[in-house]
């Protein structure tokens, strides 16, 4: 028996995704895949694959899974969720095996939306459309089209290594506040006058409680438009942030439609759309405009750092570095002994 | 006339060739596509044609922008060599009930009888200008002005797959079952999305389009063919 997961339990809105369903478009195919792309592809470079590899994209509704057929190495990446193996506390960028029987179990966390599981060579899942990624709307890839559910089991693509380091994926590019999140603007920014422009980069925008992988909702001050709302559809770019009639921005995201009739004031650059995948409702934020330059050149980062062999440093330290004790909060907890408890 | 070049941020690129559901602004889009895919340039990832642009996802690591404005501009300059001639298909269409559920409402708002809703709608020709909203759903311009309603100013309840619609002055032809905006006067066996077949899209865009009344009977009989993958469709090259 080969190697695989077996889900023991599931939240919803958990799925398979790989880089995407590419090719497509033009027929009014979704692309689908990651709504956080870094953390993603960081996940699958973190044992070998190819970025665009079929792992599991976790939600808030978090996951458990064990082993079955021999043990399974597994990497996590993506928002700061809760990590437990069999009851042990794991740091939420991980490369662990897991054990035939042994409980792996993702809750939501400190902050961040989705974190992403990968195992060796990728899930095993049939390709629709030369892609294993789900899009649960028009009930394609993944496993049936649908989310993940208890009992799934889902065969690996690849051999686990014979022994796999336990150790904490090292990833400075995770730590993307979403205060700050770069545009640029258009492709139909003329559309708005200079003042509505002003006022959707002033902001702030807060993220509503009703989005989905389609999209990100914004409330905040209300934009008007110039030229009327309605414009003839046109392609719609992951990230592209569309005004509506009503004035209060959609941010569309990874199950967008391809394309679309609403003026689109700005899109989200490539390297930022983790950072607003990752914010939870209720999250402030500000666009800023950047160049495109500026847009090519985190790109490139990110990219160099995949390409490269990604960091993992052991759980188990005998030497601790001052650069690592300085980042612990070895302060935190410590009560006042004057005050009364 | 030179297009206008607008960034969907970095790493796609709108050429817009006007803002009009127009015929020669479709035309010139549909050009472009097939001049790039004829020989697509290292970089570019994906083309998606509409009404009125052409949208170019490419990953501006392996090709620049300006790189990619120059490449378009040179292509729009030489004539397409082997331009894909458009196809006229033909595709039989039940309007009776069960299947034309909107129709008669349709009609009656246009001050129609079903009757000539149908041979309005069955006497015209159609041209696929783009896909989008869900895989295989067409957007199909050409709808006679006699029966251009416009859309419901509230959905209706989820429609069947496979469907044709009408609504804000086009045509449609609609995949997958969702609620929807438009009119549902009829049904076509074909299945316009079929992923086993080893092209899962039958239409392309600037492809034509007619509709041929047909009774349920006949429905029921190619829809049986249809669902073992058949293709019903008839097509001719224009």
């Amino acid at each position: 028996m080969t190697a695989a997961l077996r889900v023991l339990a599931a939240g919803p809105g958990s799925t398979i995704q790989d880089g995407g369903r590419h090719g497509y478009l033009r027929y009014g195919v979704t692309g689908a895949g990651p709504m956080d792309p870094f953390a993603h592809a960081l996940a699958n470079r973190a044992l070998g694959n190819p970025a665009c590899a079929a792992a599991i994209e976790v939600s808030l509704g978090g996951l458990e899974v064990t082993a079955e057929g021999g043990p399974v190495a597994v990497a996590l990446a993506g928002g700061s969720f809760a990590v437990t193996l069999d009851g042990q506390a794991l740091p939420p960028a991980v490369v662990v095996a897991v054990e035939p029987g042994a409980k792996l179990k993702l809750r939501a966390g400190q902050a961040g939306a989705w974190c992403y599981l990968a195992v060796p060579g990728g899930f095993d899942v049939p390709q629709v459309l030369g892609s294993a990624a789900t899009h649960t709307r028009t009930g394609i890839g993944g496993i049936e089209g649908r989310g993940l559910m208890i009992g799934d089991r889902l065969a690996i693509g690849g051999a686990s290594p014979a022994e796999v380091e336990t150790g904490q994926i090292i990833a400075p590019l995770l730590e993307r506040p979403a205060e700050a999140i770069r545009v640029i603007l258009g492709p139909q920014d003329d559309y708005f006058a200079p003042d509505q422009i002003a006022d959707f980069l002033a902001g702030p925008w807060t993220i509503s409680a009703r989005g989905d992988r389609m999209a990100c909702f914004l409330e905040g001050p209300k934009l008007s438009h110039l030229l009327g709302y309605n414009i003839a559809s046109d392609g719609i770019a992951m990230g592209a942030i569309q005004v509506p009639g009503e004035g209060q921005p959609i941010v569309l995201m990874a199950d967008r439609q391809s394309t679309g009739g609403y003026p689109k004031i700005a899109t989200i650059i490539g390297p930022d759309l983790g950072r607003l995948a990752q914010a939870r409702p209720g999250t402030s934020l500000r666009f800023h405009v950047a160049t495109h330059a500026e847009a090519v050149a985190a790109r490139a980062a990110e990219q160099a750092f995949l390409s490269a062999a990604i960091p993992v440093e052991p759980l188990v330290r005998k030497r601790f570095s001052s650069e690592f004790l300085l980042s612990l909060n070895l302060v935190d907890g410590w009560v006042d002994a004057h005050k009364p408890i | 006339m030179r297009p206008r070049f607008l960034d969907a941020g970095e790493a796609a690129l709108v050429v817009e060739f006007g803002t009009e559901v127009d015929p020669a602004i479709s035309d010139r889009v549909l050009a472009l596509d097939a001049a790039l895919a004829a020989a697509t340039p290292e970089g570019v990832r994906e083309l998606v044609p509409t009404y009125r642009s052409l949208m170019i996802h490419y990953d501006p690591l392996r090709l620049g922008r300006d790189a990619l404005v120059a490449l378009v501009e040179e292509r729009l300059a030489a004539p397409v060599a082997h331009a894909r001639a458009a196809s006229l298909w033909t595709l039989p269409c039940c309007y009776d009930e069960p299947y034309g559920e909107d129709l008669a409402e349709m009609a009656a708002i246009m001050g129609l009888s079903a009757a000539e809703a149908v041979a309005i709608h069955a006497g015209a020709t159609y041209r696929a200008y783009m896909y989008g909203f869900a895989p295989g759903f067409t957007y199909l311009g050409g709808l006679p002005e006699e029966i251009a309603i416009s859309r419901r100013t509230k959905p209706r309840p989820p429609h069947d797959t496979k469907v044709v619609l009408v609504g804000g002055g086009l045509s449609a032809i609609a995949t997958f079952s969702m609620p929807t905006g438009w009119y549902v006067v009829g049904r076509t066996p074909e299945r316009l999305y079929a992923p086993e077949r080893p092209s899962a899209f039958l239409i392309e865009p600037g492809d034509s389009l007619r509709f041929e009344p047909i009774d349920v009977a006949t429905f029921a009989r190619l829809d049986a063919r249809a669902e073992s993958g058949e293709v019903i469709a008839l097509r001719q090259t224009a």
